[in-house]
């Protein structure tokens, strides 16, 4: 076993555990840190892939933008200075099934693929491929994502400003 | 650095944390020195003295506020929630700190060069975000709910400018790596990207105004995200007692402390790496001239931090001179001026550089 290995694991228990505590913790607020965790695991296993731009924009984009609207949302949305935000579970059988399923689905995905397995070198970093692949390949796809997004905020404006009236 | 002692003790590990234990001690000698020369600077301003008993020129004031912080008693309110309040001090500090990970002190002295460096520096600070809504959550108190909530959106908001105006000097550039972007600045102030950079036409002329409206707008942004004043609604100690510090004493203080004045340096470092040349010096080497080849990286080193220094000292300067902003004119500033200029300034940058 090497660092890397090590490493590997660390971030593996990391996410794993953090994750596991989201859904089992009774608190929301608990289950938005412990996010934080789970997201700061993954981007150290994208890094370990040597996919170290993916690995920022996961921090920048999860961490910087989705965890604190999240955030916000759960501490402005509930009574805002209590400490008690619990949540309850139910549905339990429908729910273990529906995921039975689809982690069936997901790990027989994994066995029974033809991966194609390909000896080459680490590129030393993925952003140059990145940005040529991003307006040459997917070109269209690209644009068509920025012209989406613009429409979700023009949506978001638009609802926030009606309230007012 | 790290290849330095890699060579030396040839393990990973210890050179790997030799290599982190100088960005820890500037952080350290920033917090102690910059908690001296915020107040000595505030006294000038103020037609004061300032600390001057512990030590000459009161040195040693922050030594003994140290030690005495040191000794103080943990206490903590009742109904607070104990694991994340414990946490939250750590969060944000790991979040400051993380930041020096990418910048270089001198061509040799850096942690890592990797290719997404500014971007990764950029990143990081949103742990700092999450462990500010930790911090003031956690303490139940209505002051510091509303203190984080005031840092979380100016630091969300303020990311946009300070973004744009980056994304403007990447397309300039062509690099993400710090480390790059100070060696393309050579030795000498007129090739800093404050003055077009080091590629002599045309070009460098034409920039040059853009160049300085990109500095302003970055450094009005980046100081609103270290929560300073003129910003520093946060904390403002006249309606929120201390924001989301409040109900924190002692050591867990410190460490907020820690992080402010860590995060001053690491700005101040962006933005001299992004506009001043990074650790080139402004006037050539001493080591060029009298032909002694290992002097270079200290002179960079000597260089670079003079240059943090002095950023943080217009950041103390700006805090005694400037009153507070309101909350919605703190918004209006970014959304309404900096937001609009740091794109038209991105554009105009843009074609420039295609020129």
């Amino acid at each position: 076993m090497n660092y890397y290995d090590i490493l590997f694991y660390l971030f593996a228990i990391i996410t794993l555990v953090s994750a596991g505590f989201v859904v089992t913790t009774r608190n929301v607020i608990y289950s938005a840190f412990f996010l934080l965790f789970t997201f700061f695991g993954v981007a150290g296993i994208y890094v370990l892939l040597a996919a170290d731009f993916i690995a920022v924009v996961q921090i920048m984009v999860y961490v910087g933008g989705i965890l604190i609207l999240l955030l916000f949302g759960v501490m402005l949305t509930n009574k805002i200075t209590n400490v008690d935000i619990r949540t309850g579970t139910g549905n339990l059988l429908p729910a273990s099934i529906a995921v039975g399923l689809l982690m069936g689905a997901l790990v027989s995905v994994m066995i029974y693929t033809g991966w194609k397995v390909q000896p080459g070198e680490v590129p030393d970093t993925s952003i140059k491929q990145l940005g040529a692949l991003l307006i040459t390949d997917y070109l269209l796809i690209f644009e068509l994502l920025g012209i989406l997004l613009l429409i979700a905020l023009i949506g978001a404006a638009s609802i926030a400003r009606r309230d007012k009236e | 650095m790290y290849q330095y002692f890699y060579e030396l003790t040839g393990s990973v590990i210890i050179s790997t944390l030799i290599t982190a234990v100088f960005p820890l001690v500037n952080v350290l000698l920033v917090a102690l020195l910059g908690v001296y020369l915020e107040r000595k600077v505030s006294a000038w301003m103020q037609d004061r003295v300032g600390p001057n008993r512990a030590g000459p020129f009161g040195l040693f004031q922050t030594v003994a506020d140290f030690i005495k912080m040191l000794q103080k008693e943990d206490a903590t309110a009742l109904d607070i929630d104990k694991k994340l309040y414990n946490i939250a001090p750590v969060l944000v500090f790991a979040g400051s700190f993380a930041v020096y990970a990418v910048i270089p002190f001198s061509s040799k002295l850096i942690g890592s060069e990797i290719e997404v460096g500014l971007f990764y520096a950029l990143a990081v600070s949103s742990f700092v975000v999450a462990g500010i809504l930790m911090a003031g959550w956690s303490s139940n108190n209505k002051y510091s709910l509303l203190g984080a909530m005031r840092s979380a959106a100016q630091i969300v908001s303020y990311e946009i400018p300070t973004a744009l105006v980056v994304l403007a000097m990447v397309m300039f550039l062509g690099t993400l790596s710090l480390s790059k972007i100070s060696e393309m600045q050579t030795a000498y102030f007129w090739n800093w990207n404050i003055l077009g950079g080091a590629e002599f036409g045309l070009v460098k002329f034409l920039l040059i105004p853009f160049m300085v409206v990109g500095f302003v707008i970055i450094f009005i942004s980046t100081l609103a995200e270290v929560n300073r004043t003129p910003f520093d609604i946060p904390e403002a100690e006249s309606e929120l007692v201390a924001g989301y510090f409040t109900e924190y004493c002692g050591m867990k203080w410190a460490m907020f402390m820690l992080s402010e004045y860590g995060n001053m340096f690491a700005v101040s470092a962006i933005v001299s790496i992004l506009f001043f040349g990074g650790y080139q010096s402004p006037f050539g080497y001493l080591g060029n001239t009298l032909g002694i080849e290992w002097l270079i990286p200290y002179e960079q080193a000597f260089w670079f931090i003079l240059k943090g220094w002095f950023f943080i000292f217009v950041q103390m300067w700006l805090r005694w001179t400037l009153p507070r902003l309101r909350v919605d004119q703190l918004m209006t500033v970014c959304w309404k001026y900096l937001i609009p200029y740091a794109f038209v300034n991105l554009i105009i940058i843009g074609i420039i550089t295609l020129l």
